[in-house]
């Protein structure tokens, strides 16, 4: 299958893989300078940028950063605390005093129970990857309608990105309202029958991180959809 | 160890048992994702062994206690399938898959860069479905793969192999009847690229040259798992048609 936005053949590398030796870009993502000679340490495709080689991982886990937009459900909580699923490898929390409520000590389960899910947005990462977010900030809510479904994270990043139009017409086709989120979440919120086109395209869209679609036939698909 | 010399593990014509020359690998296949809940998957058939591992993580590690500031932590569990074997082995863990848990964890943890996920713990498991001897090679290979397909950062790929002294000949990878009546056994594991030891046991005994002469023949091997290794890591992203 040949990819519509690929310009050359892409370079898949493996970890260990030399991908220059001796030259002066500097490493990114991915990579690992050892004696001169720039190592892949994932399994991706190799990028350049800007005088930076990084390795566009295949398959991630989500790694929170400062200022992303995230979904989290409710894992546990304290007398003044949340702890939110992030789908990351640690878990964040939510502090009473960064909800959109006036939330008193100890009523905190009256607000966001166990299992709900929170629109919210990472506000610190510290070195040691504890993770604070907050729901204080324009659109940032409780989630209670609509559904959640998962893509890979670093598919989110080219979503949002290079192919950003390809949410702007699905959202158009369907006149769902779709959240898409740095931790590789997606909220659709809409006509129970306009959902299945949006499930249809989310799998596709999954799919594309296991190279058996291209953006191409993903962009097909939403434009030949009426409704 | 050695009360088994007289048991003839070579032919006149100087093959093995099964035909193979002394520095010849059993038959490897290698596949990637194989396992669509796992964050990474690999299968290794080698010889008459099968091993599968899968990978999970980075995730939080608990209980809190086994969590480390500066770095994640491997949670490695390796296993035989109670029908690898054809004694019924007793189901959970045993001292020597708690040995064998233990050596590879180590081992990764000189190649996967750990220090990336400080508090985390990356959770990898290694069952073996069927055992014919050499499994801990097998397994790490397995788990390399695995980890690789996972997407978790790691500075080499790792390859393991063994080497050992049948009938005073040294000989690559032995097979069960070698490991059961050999003189010596000789298991490492490789960072291909670099041709570091990341682990390294011996059971029996080596003269230095009979050493040297062994480890030659793990790093000749390692080079050809290794292209294994990669093959089903390009075949895996890449559906198989290239």
């Amino acid at each position: 299958m040949e990819s519509r936005d690929s310009g050359a053949a892409k370079h898949l590398v493996i970890p260990g893989d030399v991908i220059t030796s001796g030259s002066e870009m500097s490493a990114g993502v991915g990579t690992l300078l050892r004696n001169d000679e720039l190592i892949a340490t994932r399994v991706g495709h190799v990028k350049e940028n800007a005088n930076t080689v990084s390795v566009e991982p295949l398959n991630t886990n989500y790694m929170p950063r400062s200022g992303d937009l995230i979904i989290g459900y409710v894992k546990s909580m304290k007398s003044n605390v949340w702890f939110l699923d992030v789908a990351g490898p640690f878990d964040a929390i939510l502090p009473m005093s960064l909800a959109p409520w006036k939330v008193e000590f100890g009523t905190v389960r009256k607000y966001i129970d166990i299992g709900e899910a929170v629109l919210a947005r990472v506000q610190e990462v510290d070195e040691t990857h504890s993770v604070v977010c907050t729901m204080k900030g324009v659109g940032l809510r409780k989630l209670d309608s609509g559904y959640i479904d998962e893509v890979p994270p670093h598919i989110v990043e080219i979503l949002n990105g290079q192919h950003s139009n390809v949410v702007q017409s699905l959202k158009e086709k369907s006149g769902c309202r779709i959240i898409v989120c740095e931790n590789g979440r997606i909220w659709v919120d809409g006509e129970t029958d306009a959902i299945p086109f949006v499930q249809e395209a989310i799998e596709m869209i999954r799919e594309i991180s296991n190279m058996r679609f291209t953006w191409g036939d993903l962009e097909n698909m939403i434009t030949s959809h009426r409704n | 160890m050695g009360g088994y010399g007289d048991v003839q593990l070579l032919r006149d014509d100087g093959l093995r048992l099964d035909g193979r020359k002394v520095d010849e690998l059993r038959d490897i296949e290698i596949e990637a994702g194989i396992l669509p809940v796992a964050d990474g998957s690999a299968k290794v058939t080698w010889g008459k062994n099968v091993a599968v591992a899968a990978v999970y993580g980075p995730m939080e590690a608990h209980p809190r206690k086994i969590s480390r500031e500066d770095r994640a932590i491997l949670d490695v569990r390796y296993n035989m399938a109670p029908f690898s074997t054809s004694d019924r082995i007793r189901p959970g863990f045993n001292r020597r898959s708690r040995e064998i848990s233990k050596v590879t964890a180590e081992a990764f943890e000189s190649v996967v860069q750990v220090e990336l996920y400080p508090r985390a713990k990356i959770r990898v498991e290694i069952e073996i479905l069927c055992a014919e001897a050499g499994t801990r090679c097998v397994g790490i290979t397995a788990a390399s793969v695995a980890l690789a397909d996972a997407g978790i950062p790691m500075k080499d790929m790792l390859v393991s192999v063994a080497a050992g002294k049948v009938n005073d000949i040294v000989v690559l990878d032995l097979d069960k009847a070698e490991d059961n009546y050999g003189q010596a056994d000789l298991p490492v594991g490789i960072l291909p690229n670099t041709g570091e030891i990341a682990f390294l046991q011996m059971d029996g005994d080596l003269s230095p040259d009979e050493y040297n002469l062994a480890m030659e023949y793990n790093f000749k091997a390692a080079k050809e798992i290794h292209a294994l290794q990669v093959d089903a890591l390009r075949n895996r992203n890449t559906g198989g048609d290239s």
